[in-house]
């Protein structure tokens, strides 16, 4: 007994530390994407955060009144709605550029699912976790605000991060630095595809492209949508440094958009639209109408001729383009005609154009083995609603890229 | 700059009222987690510690010191997307820690508590890297330059937080 009261203090201590480090290895054992948020941390965050609200509101209340009743107060409101338009703005450009590049690439694809963000909601940050470990802050919008797990949330300028928890009327949104968090990305004009994610020190990194790729300094990074979290084609950073990296990927350094440690207003996206892209019903046609235009008819096969073993007047290629090139449907497009004493030999295509169905070019993310399992090649292999001959397909796309969209 | 050794009768030995004990803690939260949106660089300091360091060394308690350590470390943890624990442990060391050279050691003074801060902040940040990296396997580096430059930062600030807690502190 007097030994036990003589290393009281210290008994106490190794059984609370025990305790603490039981708890802890349950918890990493258990630690899941869909576990349900423990009673402590609401408890901790329900203490926490309206006194956090509280400042919030005291901050900016002092800071409009001063702006806006005192300090030019029409300027600031007008500057408000501007600001507002231009957020706006910005996503919309950002959504109808991607649109636009979007429908260059994919014309042809059928069952390709395109995603736009149909609804946001307005948030402010009110306070972060206080931990150099974890980056994450938490908003004035939980789930009596419609807010749910694994929303995205955006600013004008980029990608923020997406939610993690969600409490009665706060959420704990992961930032995108964060060494947990992995974003789906592609980059801008070379279209690889990585995972974007954020490190010890607080950088982020673009994973998983291959080291014999060529990546410029500068160039954007979108979202690519493939994770299922955030809307294809948003801004994420820039590219800023490239070097070899550990293994057979490059170690890409990325400049967030969005200024992740000065955060005051954020976007949740609550509502994502996914439209089915409808393939234009007249492009096969046209794209015969105009190989027509290009080449010259094919001759009616004279009576006898292959009976004597006369071969063909029309060159192989001609003949083969013609015959593989007509779709079923639209036959009578082509008219067969003979050619007559002025005919021009065949307007040479570029035989290295892609198409539907054919093997994707070199810098295309389809085409590097790491960069198969995304959404967007997932759903690019699945294409070609009438597959042709591939001896004539490479011929029968430049026709079809040359017309104006 | 004194630190010495003293006996256990010839220590000062405080108490915090509820209101404080309660209060100070809690702000040190708040401000913890409200404080770097702001304020960037106030992501160096770790506001919970130095209250705890000040607490302890005050009480010179270490089973009051430990249970404070581990329920603000705890707190600290629930608001981090991370396992709970982490910082429960690192604080309860500390608490232990800091009670119990609070009673050997005269800590009445600014250079004494100057460098206890930077010892504990140490000794936390130690602990801290140990069990993230070992138990969680988070991702982290060590840095001496570092974490010695956060640690004068912190004692910095600790200087003058403990005088803001003397102010509130009764003697038993």
């Amino acid at each position: 007994m007097d030994v036990l009261g003589r290393y009281r203090n210290l008994i106490v201590l190794v059984g609370v530390l025990f305790a603490q480090v039981l708890g802890l290895a349950v918890q990493v054992r258990r630690t899941t994407d869909n576990e349900p948020t423990r009673l402590i941390r609401i408890w901790a965050v329900g203490a926490v955060t309206p006194l956090e609200k509280a400042l919030v509101w005291t901050r900016t209340s002092s800071r409009n009144l001063w702006h806006n009743y005192f300090y030019l107060r029409g300027v600031r409101a007008e500057n408000r709605d501007l600001k507002a338009q231009i957020e706006r703005m910005s996503l919309e450009q950002v959504r109808m550029s991607q649109d636009a590049d979007q429908a260059r690439r994919l014309q042809a694809l059928l069952a390709f699912k395109e995603q736009f963000i149909s609804q946001t909601m307005a948030a402010q940050v009110i306070g972060s976790s206080g931990s150099e470990l974890s980056r994450s802050v938490y908003i004035d919008k939980g789930e009596h605000d419609g807010i749910k797990p694994d929303m995205a949330v955006i600013t004008a300028d980029g990608v923020v991060g997406k939610v993690l928890h969600v409490y009665r009327s706060t959420s704990l949104v992961l930032l995108i630095d964060d060494q947990t968090s992995g974003v789906g990305a592609i980059l801008d004009k070379t279209r690889l595809q990585g995972i974007l994610r954020g490190t010890p020190s607080g950088e982020v990194v673009l994973e998983k492209v291959m080291s014999d790729e060529a990546v410029p300094a500068g160039e954007q990074v979108l979202t690519s949508g493939g994770d299922g979290v955030y809307p294809k084609g948003l801004l994420v950073g820039r590219v800023t440094k490239v070097s070899p990296g550990s293994e057979l990927f490059l170690n890409i350094r990325v400049h967030p958009a969005a200024d992740l440690s000065r955060l005051e207003e954020v976007l949740v996206v609550t509502k994502i639209d996914e439209k089915q892209a409808e393939p234009d019903p007249t492009s096969a046609a046209r794209a015969v109408d105009i190989l027509a235009e290009r080449l010259p008819g094919v001759p009616s096969k004279p009576e006898g001729a292959e009976k004597n073993g006369v071969p063909s007047t029309a060159a192989p290629g001609a003949a083969a383009t013609t015959t593989g090139a007509i779709p079923a449907d639209v036959p009578a497009k082509v008219t067969p005609t003979s050619p007559g004493p002025d005919a021009k030999p065949p307007k040479p295509l570029a035989p290295q154009a892609s198409a539907s169905g054919s093997a994707p070019p070199a810098g295309h993310p389809a085409a590097h083995p790491a960069n198969k399992a995304t959404a967007s090649a997932a759903d690019a292999s699945k294409v070609s609603p009438k597959p042709v001959k591939s001896t004539v397909q490479p011929k029968l796309q430049p026709a079809v890229e040359d017309r104006p969209h | 700059m004194a630190i010495t050794y003293t006996s256990g009768e010839q220590v000062e030995v405080y108490r915090f009222s509820w209101p404080a004990t309660l209060g100070i803690p809690l702000a040190a939260l708040v401000l913890q987690a409200f404080l770097p949106i702001w304020l960037p660089f106030v992501r160096i300091f770790d506001l919970p510690l130095l209250v705890l360091i000040g607490f302890a060394t005050a009480r010179r308690n270490p089973l009051a010191g430990l249970v404070t350590g581990g329920l603000i470390g705890i707190l600290q943890d629930a608001l981090t997307h991370q396992p709970i624990g982490l910082y429960g442990i690192s604080k309860t060391v500390v608490g232990f820690g800091a009670s119990s050279l609070g009673i050997k050691l005269d800590v009445e003074n600014a250079g004494a508590r100057f460098l206890l801060t930077i010892f504990f902040y140490v000794i936390h940040e130690v602990v801290y890297f140990m069990i993230a990296r070992g138990m969680v396997g988070l991702q982290m580096a060590w840095s001496w330059p570092r974490e010695l430059l956060s640690g004068v930062a912190n004692a910095a600030l600790g200087v003058v937080i403990f005088i803001l807690l003397d102010r509130v502190k009764q003697r038993t």
